[in-house]
């Protein structure tokens, strides 16, 4: 049995409340998958109809094609790796880990086995007779992912399990995750609200915003041409400068803003007339430029080493963030001052508002 | 204590700890003292108090021993207590469980009311409820037989409506610390037990219970406790041959007259409940502290 995940048109609603609208998508077998938004956006809700412990009020949920509707978490092939974890903190390590192939009625020398090979998988070998409360988070964190794993889960389900600890070891614990993803060849599919940890992690990100689908797409397709306004805002930072299009031509459409006409790649909705926003990445602003050149009032200088953020306001009010290579510092205008900023067109995506 | 006084000042403080310890001296200690001092004296005419037959020995107990009746009566109290705290706690644990981690806030509010209502009303009176319910011409019989599934009266007092009132007298001090401890164990802990494919039995025994293992050892001495020093049930329901070791001790200090006695069969009452308590807590390794809380 192949273990791809499908949503047909799955909605959810609590009482009065609707979670999900309408969301399609399909997550390949062996792929390391992303729902990312803010909190709110029905992520949870969408994580919790796949692994049974709700049913959707509309469309289908299939695992390896097949319909999962009226089986209830036990009975599908995904095992969740819950936001608290959810340790057994009465049990051993090693009972925990375990403690699934305990419900199938596995013997006890057979568990051990199983048990020991798991924390040999996750490094913590001599761990099995701890308590989790004896610990650390980064450990509890690994533990809970071989409890999972013990039950050769075809789906791992993952609710924001890095919230919890702190950036250093949410980092080291990213690549953790996308090794022990690839060495075992399970489907994940990961919630996070954290762009950064999306995108560094997953093959694909579906983005979500107030219980609707925004877009899927590579992290790489999502940063450079997002769908929606919404991705293009909260994938990354961004300087949104709105306007009217006036020329969509060869992939590229022209812009009148308050501050000028602005050329940028056409995006989604883009069309003559319309009204639109072109959205420029931080990266892609550098001081001087002769195309597409704008003025911005510099208001703060923040020098990171590699880079220099720049931070101030456009003359339409619109927040400006440029981020600067060292090495064209001498350029960088000090703040208070007046500075012009320009970019290539093939750096910008213009899409329709609404 | 540094604590109560840097709170409340030396003076306040004094009254408050003098307070309890004279209620501690007078009302617990002084008390069991002369429990003890009486069990220990043989029953004597008034004249014959402070002279030499007066001295201490373990007669008293002796006899109970070897009164056969009243050994009988006494071991049956012990496990019938036992009895009454296990059917407490199956009667109890899926309703605390329900409520704990099932139930919406509206319908926990209502629950909780009308499991608790019933204690505003003092227990003589609640047993005698239940006396008026079994009735051999009461209300529950009438209802079985006009349903037609008995077709003569049943004598329900006895053994069945002892057991019965108990239960339900002591309802509220086996569900309330069960209910405690399930409420503090987080719902993801039975979702994940359920998702690594758990059965309902098999989460119960190795999740829940083990986590609510403490307020389940608190609701089996203190139902445990209850019962068996119990009168009210078992003289009102009870039949000739469901007494209860109580109605003995009662009767040796109003019938028989023989205080000494009863004070003895008080003790050995007091002695063996302490042990099985003691002894429960040990098994679920549970502190004194802990129950307290």
């Amino acid at each position: 049995m192949s273990h791809s995940v499908e949503l047909a048109g799955i909605g959810m609603t609590f009482g009065t409340t609707r979670a999900v609208s309408d969301v399609t998508f399909k997550v390949r077998e062996g792929e390391f998958f992303s729902i990312l938004g803010p909190s709110g956006c029905g992520k949870t809700t969408i994580l919790r109809m796949i692994a049974g412990f709700i049913e959707p009020t509309e469309g289908r949920v299939l695992i390896g094609g097949r319909d999962m509707k009226g089986l209830g978490p036990n009975q599908r092939p995904t095992a969740m790796i819950f936001q608290s974890l959810a340790l057994f903190p009465l049990m051993t390590v090693w009972e925990n880990i375990a403690f699934g192939l305990e419900a199938r009625g596995v013997g006890k020398a057979e568990r051990r086995a199983k048990a020991e090979e798991l924390l040999r998988l996750i490094a913590l070998e001599g761990y099995g007779n701890r308590m989790p409360g004896e610990l650390s988070g980064g450990q509890r964190q690994r533990v809970a992912i071989a409890r999972a794993l013990a039950v050769e889960p075809g789906v791992l389900l993952l609710d924001e399990p890095l919230s919890a600890l702190d950036l250093k070891l949410r980092q080291h614990m990213r690549a953790e995750l996308r090794a022990l993803q690839k060495r075992t060849g399970v489907t994940f599919i990961y919630i996070t609200h954290d762009q950064s940890e999306a995108l560094a992690m997953s093959d694909r990100v579906a983005v979500m915003s107030a219980g609707l689908l925004q877009q899927v797409a590579t992290p790489r397709e999502l940063y450079d041409n997002p769908a929606t306004p919404f991705v293009a805002r909260f994938v990354g930072e961004t300087n949104a400068l709105a306007g009217r299009i006036t020329e969509v031509a060869g992939g590229q459409a022209r812009i009148e803003t308050a501050l000028g006409a602005l050329t940028g790649r056409a995006g989604q909705g883009a069309a003559a007339g319309q009204a639109g926003t072109i959205y420029i990445r931080p990266e892609a602003l550098m001081p001087g430029g002769a195309t597409n050149s704008l003025t911005a009032k510099v208001e703060r200088v923040d020098f990171e080493g590699a880079f220099a953020l720049v931070h101030g306001a456009f003359a339409d009010g619109a927040a400006l963030a440029a981020s600067v290579p060292s090495t064209r510092l001498g350029d960088a205008p000090a703040p208070g001052a007046e500075a012009r900023f320009g970019f290539q067109p093939e750096h910008a995506v213009v899409l329709g508002d609404g | 204590m540094g604590d109560l006084y840097r709170r409340f000042g030396p003076g306040l403080s004094t009254i408050f700890v003098a307070l309890v310890l004279v209620w501690l001296a007078g009302m617990v200690l002084a008390p069991n003292l002369m429990m003890i001092d009486y069990a220990l004296r043989p029953n004597l005419p008034p004249a014959a108090i402070g002279g030499p037959t007066d001295t201490y020995s373990l007669a008293n107990i002796a006899y109970l021993a070897g009164e056969a009746t009243h050994r009988t009566i006494f071991l049956k109290t012990i496990w019938a207590s036992a009895l009454v705290a296990l059917t407490t706690f199956l009667v109890c644990y899926p309703i605390a469980f329900w409520m704990a981690q099932r139930a919406t806030v509206g319908q926990l509010s209502v629950v909780l009311l009308l499991i608790i209502i019933p204690f505003f009303i003092n227990e003589v009176l609640r047993t005698l409820a239940w006396f008026i319910i079994l009735a051999y011409r009461g209300p529950l019989n009438a209802v079985l037989m006009n349903l037609g599934i008995i077709e003569a009266p049943i004598r329900w007092q006895g053994d069945g409506g002892v057991l019965a009132a108990m239960v339900y007298a002591y309802i509220l001090f086996m569900l309330l610390p069960i209910y405690n401890a399930i409420e503090s164990l987080e719902k993801a802990q039975i979702e994940a037990a359920r998702d690594l494919g758990a059965s309902p039995w098999r989460i119960h025994t190795r999740v829940v219970i083990p986590h609510a293992k403490a307020g389940i050892a608190t609701g089996f001495v203190f139902t445990f406790m209850l019962a068996a020093g119990s009168y009210v049930a078992p003289a009102l329901l009870g039949a000739p041959g469901s007494r209860w070791f109580t109605e003995i001790i009662y009767n040796w200090f109003f019938e028989g007259g023989d205080w000494n006695r009863g004070a003895a069969y008080a003790l050995v009452l007091l002695v063996l409940c302490l042990a099985v308590v003691l002894v429960t807590l040990k098994i679920a390794r549970v502190n004194l502290a802990d129950v307290a809380k």
